[in-house]
């Protein structure tokens, strides 16, 4: 049998790692998607500042126009 | 409405989480023969339930997906598949901790129960890659919902596989075998819980920054924005 003699005395820092690790497998995946996340934000400020000089230009355009 | 649902899952995942963990360290009795080191059965086990039950669950989704069309359902089966690996990635290591305090070895490769999940988990590694190196998107999410569906049908094929063969040096947990103590068995049933409600948690968040991705796609090819 394999479990015999090699059965280490003290435990507690297996069960420590097992959780630790577990935690920081679910941080390390809520870290990533908040990196994507603000990403996202970013793209959407840069779609919303081009939008508004879109919507910004013809105004100007048209007032050149009529002056 | 994905936001309150996605609100609600998460304040419910904290909630249960903050149960589970005194359960798990206060409540629950330690092990005569394994000592303080069982309490790793309460995160192994639920993850590995909660794991194999997400495979099976993306091979379903991937049934739906081909049955309607409806591109939903290829991202719903995708994230329970990519959600699913995180997890199975999990069991992987909190196994190998947990052998290595009971049974003195990191692996062990004569024991059916740890060498099937592996097969698992390797199988399921190349549906990203299968998935990602097709460019046409239809054909990308019928081949990975074909994938998806003989895959999901591995898994409960090979788990009774290993049930009806002969080694029983992994400890069985669900069945005839089954013989926890009650306080044992609440603690099980709530790590269990809390694992599914994580696992449904981080699969909505998921789900609603892929949304939120093609969404911001499509409308920045709308207006010309590449």
């Amino acid at each position: 049998m394999i479990f015999s003699s090699t059965l280490p005395n003290s435990n507690d820092g297996y069960v420590a790692a097992a959780y630790i690790v577990f935690f920081a497998i679910v941080l390390i995946y809520v870290a990533i998607m908040a990196v994507r996340l603000g990403r996202v934000e970013q793209r959407v400020r840069e779609l919303g500042s081009r939008a508004r000089k879109a919507d910004e230009q013809p105004q100007s355009e048209q007032e050149r126009e009529t002056v | 409405m994905p936001r309150p649902t996605l609100r609600t899952l998460s304040v419910l995942t904290v909630l249960a989480f903050c149960v589970y963990l005194p359960l798990v360290f206060f409540y629950a009795p330690i092990e005569a023969e394994e000592g303080f080191v069982q309490k790793i059965f309460y995160l192994h086990v639920p993850l590995a339930i909660v794991s194999l039950c997400g495979f099976v669950l993306g091979g379903l989704f991937a049934i739906a997906h081909l049955r309607t069309r409806e591109s939903k359902w290829d991202l719903r089966s995708y994230v329970a598949i990519h959600m699913s690996l995180i997890f199975g990635i999990g069991v992987l290591v909190t196994g190998s901790i947990w052998a290595h305090a009971s049974w003195g070895h990191w692996w062990v490769w004569s024991e059916p129960t740890l060498v099937s999940f592996l097969i698992v988990m390797l199988l399921y590694a190349t549906y990203q890659p299968l998935r990602f190196a097709i460019e046409d998107p239809e054909r990308q999410a019928r081949y990975a919902s074909v994938f998806a569906i003989v895959a999901g049908a591995f898994v409960p094929m090979n788990f009774l596989a290993v049930r009806l063969s002969t080694s029983y040096l992994h400890p069985r947990v669900l069945g005839s075998t089954s013989n926890l103590p009650a306080p044992m068995g609440y603690t099980f049933l709530v790590s269990l819980l809390a694992m599914v409600l994580l696992f449904a948690t981080l699969c909505m968040y998921e789900l609603a920054a892929k949304r939120t991705r093609i969404l911001l796609k499509s409308r920045s090819r709308i207006l010309g924005y590449q």
